[in-house]
């Protein structure tokens, strides 16, 4: 190794950091996704050992929620990618716009999923203090048991999401991100966005689809 | 190099004349002296600062968790449970086991050194993320301090090993809060780790390609794709497992449909991966040890960077080993009985490799020197019985016993603890430009290469002889091999003692460091000792490749 004649970097900082910040995203990403593999792993394992218990526990889920809840949240997911694209165009006020869409139809699933949830509660089918009386058989406990946990740790991605998407579309109003020169502040936030949905999409037929 | 080494020890001893020992010119315009508030280390973004607080951070959970340890070692001094209750041997050993795994083994090699040099070895000026640098460090606080309060609020009795249904249905100890701290502090690794693997793709000075990456950044890359691929498997486990305490979920209880089984699995997915995450950073520290004592390139090189891959990739793959008795398979206990010795096969590379180092070369008998010579003799026991146990037969035999905790005592302490000393005697003039007294630390190496083995050797035998692990109330005939191994743990207290003296009276007293003490190769060895903030004046362009010392050269003339 030698430090020789010191030469210029030949990488421009600027793109430097760009490139270190995708890459990073992109690794986040990988871990976050590990973090839902446990849960993927546990719903796998219990279908595979227990198959007949696990498919009758899912036919107890609202399955038509479930689905009105994933075309909302495809259609959020639309609304995000637009605004990276928008954002690439240099189009603050629509960028704004779709930021915000996307964020309120996070919110509306996530007033659906409670609403679901509220269903399940009356129905005695949730396992949490005060309800689950009608979950007798262990099974169909330990199954809502992962549901519980599963929506429940989409829900709160979906919701740091949502105050993401908010917080960002504050700071192009603001003026403190200018389109298109700090385009990668729209573009990690929808990453983030398009974990949720991802997670989500193979969070539905796991759970609801099991039938 | 050795033409580069020479030329760069200017001027690093100015103003000795005047001040003996006092303030060097390199020392005043250096990363130590840029601000000196409380404020300026605390919310410092500096990479090298950074390793500092980590550096303080982790010795004070190390000499935590050595007190637990040295708790137990009197217990045990008798058969009788005369110090401790049953249940706060419980205690004592769980603490010691969480601390030691998640507060001192994790961080120590790579918060503390991966931070202050993998941007040094590759001409950067900092990580690629500093402020994430720092929030991690913060984090791994958060985590240190539920520890404490854990500590303080009566302890945890369940091991570290957190097992369902003793964790979730039968432990009195403060489960929770031990399982939140472990969760919080997976997110500082996770940070780290992220952190490494972007520095190390987009940051490298030019002409730095991967051929000519030092092999601890090849080391901590694999260690770093662990951390980001394993941790979130423990955190959501962890998760599950405060659930179920808390609100009654589930999923690992019977009662309720679950499985315990499903609990180890998850469990081990990290954990096993975390043991390589312990030593895949010592290896790293060796490798640059071994090279430096011999003047010589590592013998092959890509075998040595690629057996770093080829440990983490199948470290994934091993982690039912830990499950031979629990109710497997006879075939899945068979294919992972295989795939652990397998993973034998690129650590045994690495130690054939760095003994071909050695050969013929010129050979120091510095502090770090003994310090990567006991890491390589211990690591090579450590491994062999690992071997051992990795047959499914025999473990049925040791499983859970004295065997194992020797076992794994040789790898992540006599191994990565042996590193991680190596690495602060190699570095730490870099690190504060000041030398320190050799004596001492040639002392301290033997000291702790004797003192291990006497501590950890006998408990071999005892687990042999059938002393089963987590008990402190034994047989008889155990009394003599305890006695040793408790005598041995004095020696090791000690020697772990020792360079918190004579490293911090060299901080003042020492004689000032030139650039380059040791006259090795490396790009940290091109920048003034202490570094300066922004580590180079100007990024280097990287012509060569490591380790290249002239030494054919010589042999010819």
């Amino acid at each position: 190794m030698s430090r020789a004649a010191a030469s210029p970097p030949l990488v421009p900082p600027a793109k430097q950091e760009h490139d270190a910040t995708l890459f990073g995203m992109g690794i986040f990403l990988a871990s976050e996704f590990l973090l839902f593999g446990g849960l993927f792993t546990i719903l796998v394992f219990y279908r595979i050992v227990h198959g007949h218990e696990v498919v009758e526990a899912s036919k107890e889920l609202h399955l038509w929620i479930g689905a009105l809840n994933t075309v909302v949240l495809l259609t959020s997911s639309l609304a995000a990618a637009l605004a990276a694209k928008s954002a690439k165009d240099g189009d603050q006020r629509l960028t704004q716009r779709l930021l915000l869409a996307a964020a309120a139809l996070g919110a509306v699933f996530l007033v659906i999923k409670a609403g679901e949830y509220s269903l399940e509660y009356g129905d005695g089918m949730l396992p949490v203090p005060g309800g689950g009386g009608q979950l007798v058989e262990p099974l169909s406990r330990l199954f809502m048991n992962i549901y519980l946990v599963a929506t429940g740790l989409h829900a709160v991605h979906l919701t740091i999401g949502i105050g993401l998407f908010v917080f960002t579309a504050f700071r192009i109003w603001h003026r403190s991100i200018r389109l298109p020169q700090d385009q990668l502040s729209i573009v990690v936030p929808t990453l983030y966005w398009h974990l949720v949905d991802i997670v989500w999409i193979f969070l539905y037929p796991a759970l609801y689809l099991q039938r | 190099m050795s033409a580069l080494s020479k030329t760069s020890e200017d001027g690093s001893i100015i103003g000795l004349e005047h001040e003996p020992a006092g303030e060097t010119r390199h020392e005043r315009e250096s990363y130590l002296r840029a601000g000196h508030t409380l404020r300026s280390w605390l919310l410092t973004t500096d990479h090298k600062r950074i390793a500092l607080l980590y550096l303080v951070s982790v010795t004070f959970f190390f000499f935590i968790g050595g007190l637990a340890a040295a708790i137990m070692r009197v217990d045990l001094l008798t058969p009788e449970a005369d110090l401790l209750t049953n249940e706060g041997y419980n205690r004592a050993f769980t603490l010691h086991g969480v601390i030691m795994v998640w507060f001192f083994l994790i961080p120590s090699i790579p918060n503390v050194f991966g931070n202050f040099l993998i941007p040094l070895m590759i001409g950067a000026r900092d990580l690629a993320f500093p402020r994430l640098n720092l929030l991690s460090w913060y984090i791994y606080w958060l985590g240190g301090l539920f520890t404490l309060w854990v500590l303080v609020s009566g302890g945890v009795d369940t091991g570290w090993t957190f097992y369902t249904p003793l964790s979730s249905m039968f432990a009195q100890g403060n489960v929770v809060m031990a399982a939140t701290a472990v969760f919080i502090v997976g997110f500082s690794s996770i940070l780290t780790g992220l952190n490494f693997i972007v520095t190390i793709h987009t940051m490298r000075a030019p002409g730095m390609h991967w051929g000519r990456l030092p092999l601890f950044v090849w080391s901590h890359y694999a260690t770093s794709v662990i951390l980001v691929l394993a941790t979130p498997v423990l955190t959501v486990t962890l998760a599950l497992i405060a659930a179920e305490r808390l609100f009654g979920l589930g999923i690992f209880d019977p009662a309720l449909g679950g499985d315990p089984l499903l609990y180890q699995h998850l469990f081990w997915f990290y954990s096993h991966p975390a043991v390589y995450i312990m030593v895949l950073p010592g290896l790293a520290v060796v490798s640059e040890l071994v090279a430096a004592a011999a003047r010589k390139p590592v013998f092959g090189y890509w075998f040595v960077a690629y057996s770093s891959i080829a440990i983490a990739a199948i470290g994934f793959l091993v982690w039912a080993h830990h499950m031979f008795v629990s109710g497997m398979s006879m075939y899945a206990g068979a294919v992972f009985s295989f795939l652990s010795l397998v993973v034998a096969v690129p650590s045994g590379i690495k130690v054939y490799n760095w003994t071909a180092t050695l050969w013929k070369g010129h050979i120091s008998l510095d502090p770090p020197f003994l310090f990567a010579m006991g890491f390589i003799g211990l690591f090579v026991v450590g491994g062999l019985t690992g071997l051992i146990l990795a047959m499914l037969a025999v473990d049925v035999h040791v499983h859970d016993t004295y065997f194992v905790v020797a076992h794994f005592h040789y790898i992540m302490v006599g191994g990565t603890v042996s590193a991680y000393f190596g690495a602060l005697h190699f570095w730490w003039p870099k690190m504060t430009g000041r030398l320190y007294p050799v004596f001492w630390g040639r002392v301290t190496a033997v000291m702790i290469f004797v003192g291990f083995n006497l501590t950890f050797f006998p408990q071999f035998i005892l687990g042999f002889l059938g002393m089963p692990r987590r008990y402190h109330v034994y047989d008889q005939q155990f009394q003599v091999l305890h006695v040793l191994s408790s005598t041995g743990a004095t020696i090791l207290g000690f020697a772990y003692l020792f360079p918190l003296i004579y490293l911090l009276y060299a901080l003042r007293h020492g004689t000032p460091a030139s650039a380059n003490p040791w006259d090795v190769t490396g790009l940290e060895w091109t920048v003034p000792s202490p570094p300066p903030k922004h580590n180079f004046e100007r990024i280097p362009l990287v012509t060569r490749k490591p380790y290249d010392y002239e030494v054919e050269k010589e042999e010819q003339s």
